[in-house]
């Protein structure tokens, strides 16, 4: 067993090292995009590998899924192709990463042996969560519990991040609709590949709401639900028109929604204020302190799912809508 | 009978495993980009198919097999059209296929 776990890691880890070169090496842009889309399904095997299925699940659909359809809205508007560079000296860069590599290298000599078990990692906050996540918050999947009750506070800032990314692409880009727009043209007729979206969406929204819901039990969560609903809704736009979806879910909506999938997180913390506990303390939210954490959980990871989902459509729709350069 | 059954199996792999090989050597010797295509829709249709196939015969009849058959599924209804899709993007930004013609035709017909 492990004999085979070794055999798996050396080709996923050797098929990253290639696809690095090949990206470094890659002039067109995107070819890049593509290599770094293969990039991320391969991180998101080696996590599979190591038992990270969570994680694993998040860089499949973020890295891999959305960020790649992101980047080729991006270079839809800038071009396919790198710019020449003015040439410059090879010699600085390469004593410049000479000497990081150096650094970094001796950094990891201080550093604990991998995988060694009296690790300081491994002594102090882990065993705690793992003896008593099942008695205090009392859901099966303990990364849900750590992320979502321990770990409540941080991630109320990662979705406010999300939710900042969000202002700052709509402060720069905005977002044209293209109503009054005279060079708009409607764009040819794809039968095979709108019937087949056609079949596919209700089965990624279902599979979305799963992920959303059954995070307390298996694998997922808000974020990545959101990420997996906002991909039924870009494959939407991929194959019919980008005014189609905009009448279907319009951006004004979505920005609403944003916010309050923050408010909802935040609003849980005041209540639990409210209620006489710490903020997002969901033991006081209902009578018995395991049903609180039950419910609290819940709730905010429904309203990451909202926050991201929104975020997602939103920041698409602001790239796809400055140029369609190509279809 | 678990003989008849692991032989049927290792059947299904090894075909499964040729017709990948066999893909990505098309993808690599095919000298043109339809070609190309076809060699990895192959291993994206038949070759899933036949692996997938010989692991069902392993596991027996249970819930994972329920889950393999359904990943068939979702892969031949998906992976068809994604190469569709490419195909079809590639020949309405202008690139032509070779065809039957080989090139002391077009040669001939270039200078006719």
């Amino acid at each position: 067993m492990s004999a085979i776990n070794l055999l798996i890691d050396i080709v996923l880890l050797t098929m990253l090292v290639f696809t690095t070169i090949a990206i470094v090496r890659s002039r067109s842009l995107f070819a890049i995009v593509m290599l770094s889309g293969i990039y991320s399904l391969l991180s998101a095997n080696i996590f599979v590998v190591l038992d990270a299925v969570d994680v694993a699940f998040t860089e499949a659909a973020v890295g891999a899924g959305i960020s790649t359809v992101l980047m080729l809205a991006t270079i839809g508007i800038t071009g396919y192709e790198q710019k020449k560079r003015r040439s410059i000296s090879r010699i600085t860069p390469l004593i410049v990463v000479f000497i990081t590599g150096a650094v970094l290298v001796y950094g990891t000599l201080d550093m604990p042996a991998f995988t060694n078990p009296s690790n300081p990692v491994h002594e102090h906050v882990a065993p705690r969560f793992i003896e008593q996540s099942p008695t205090e918050v009392g859901i099966p999947n303990m990364v849900t519990s750590v992320l979502a009750s321990y770990r409540g506070y941080d991630t109320m800032g990662e979705v406010i991040v999300v939710f900042a990314a969000l202002i700052g692409v709509l402060s720069l880009l905005g977002i044209r609709e293209k109503k009054t727009d005279p060079v708009y043209t409607e764009p040819p007729p794809r039968p095979i590949l709108q019937v087949m979206a056609k079949f596919m969406i209700p089965f990624i929204i279902l599979f979305a709401l799963y992920v959303q819901f059954h995070g307390d039990f298996g694998p997922g969560g808000g974020f990545q639900a959101g990420v997996i609903f906002s991909v039924a809704i870009i494959l939407y736009t991929l194959t019919f028109s980008q005014q189609d979806a905009m009448d279907l879910v319009p951006p004004w909506v979505l920005k609403r929604l944003a916010a309050l999938g923050v408010l909802i997180y935040g609003g849980t913390g005041v209540v639990s204020l409210l209620k006489g506990g710490n903020f997002l303390d969901y033991n006081v939210l209902a009578h018995d302190p395991i049903h609180g954490q039950h419910y609290g959980i819940l709730i905010i990871e429904f309203g990451v799912g909202l926050t991201v989902a929104c975020v997602m459509i939103l920041i698409f729709f602001a790239f796809i809508s400055r140029g369609d350069k190509n279809p | 009978m678990n003989f008849i059954i692991d032989a049927l199996s290792w059947a299904c792999l090894m075909l499964g495993c040729f017709l990948g090989i066999s893909g990505a050597i098309g993808i690599f010797r095919f000298d043109e980009f339809y070609s190309r295509a076809h060699a990895a829709s192959v291993t994206d249709t038949l070759c899933v198919l036949f692996i997938i196939s010989g692991l069902v015969l392993q596991s027996g009849f249970n819930l994972v097999t329920v889950k393999m058959i359904f990943i068939v599924v979702l892969l031949w209804l998906t992976s068809p059209v994604a190469s569709h899709a490419l195909i079809r993007s590639a020949y309405q930004t202008g690139l032509k296929p070779k065809l039957a013609i080989t090139r002391k035709e077009s040669s001939k017909r270039t200078q006719s």
